[in-house]
């Protein structure tokens, strides 16, 4: 049974809006590791989106796979996967249900729409079915 | 010896759980063959008519298959082969 709420710190929570501020018109993106089946959100990677879009985003390959490699070597999982939407409200698209992957992440969306109140939801994203879940923020 | 291939949580499905799986061919492709008479499905997983499915990434030891041939790509012995989701999305 998944548990029904992302735990996350305020310090990463604060990481994920300030990655989203910067890359703002462009959309940013990128992972909290975590040690596998802990569910524990712990090392902020912002990831670079090798689509340079305000709206796309895609890691880039190479990237991608060096981060997943010290992942594996170090037994953690990408727990929380986030991305910002900079034009529209922070819910997953149909492309980025499309490309939901990882049914045990926390999908992360931040919305830099209106920079005076930025949005921060989560969601679980499984067999194409999305499920809003509580943001629980820890001092 | 024979071509490590290195499958994703989201396949493993296809491979009763099994992180690696070893297979053997002359190229990616022949490889991904090899692969889907012992693993059926994993095959259609990876790649579609038009090649290799966009959902996915695909790497020769350190270098994106995308790079050097696709599914043409030459393997051989030894090689490793990873496979992992794609990390995409976008505003539509």
């Amino acid at each position: 049974m998944l548990p029904v709420m992302l735990t996350i710190s305020a310090e990463l929570k604060a990481k994920i809006l300030a990655h989203a501020s910067a890359d703002h018109p462009d959309e940013a993106c990128g992972i909290i590791a975590g040690p596998a089946g802990s569910d524990r959100p712990e090392r902020f990677i912002p990831m670079l989106n090798a689509e340079r879009s305000p709206t796309f985003y895609r890691f880039d390959s190479l990237e991608q796979l060096r981060v997943w490699r010290e992942m594996d070597n170090r037994d953690e999982e990408p727990v929380v996967i986030y991305h910002s939407h900079t034009a529209t409200e922070a819910y997953p698209s149909r492309t980025d249900v499309s490309y939901a992957s990882e049914p045990d992440a926390h999908y992360v969306l931040v919305s830099t729409a209106d920079p005076e109140r930025a949005e921060f939801r989560s969601f679980r994203i499984v067999a194409g079915t999305v499920s809003e879940e509580e943001v629980v923020v820890q001092e | 010896m024979a071509i490590e291939v290195r499958i994703p949580t989201i396949l493993r499905n296809y491979t009763g759980g099994q992180r690696s799986v070893e297979g053997s061919g002359s190229t990616l492709n022949e490889l991904f063959a090899d692969l889907d008479g012992r693993f059926d499905g994993l095959r259609g997983r990876l790649v579609d008519e038009s090649g290799l499915r966009r959902f996915v990434n695909v790497y020769l030891n350190d270098e994106d298959v995308r790079f050097l041939g696709g599914l043409e790509a030459p393997v051989s012995d030894g090689d490793t082969v990873t496979v992992l989701p794609a990390v995409a999305g976008g505003t539509n």
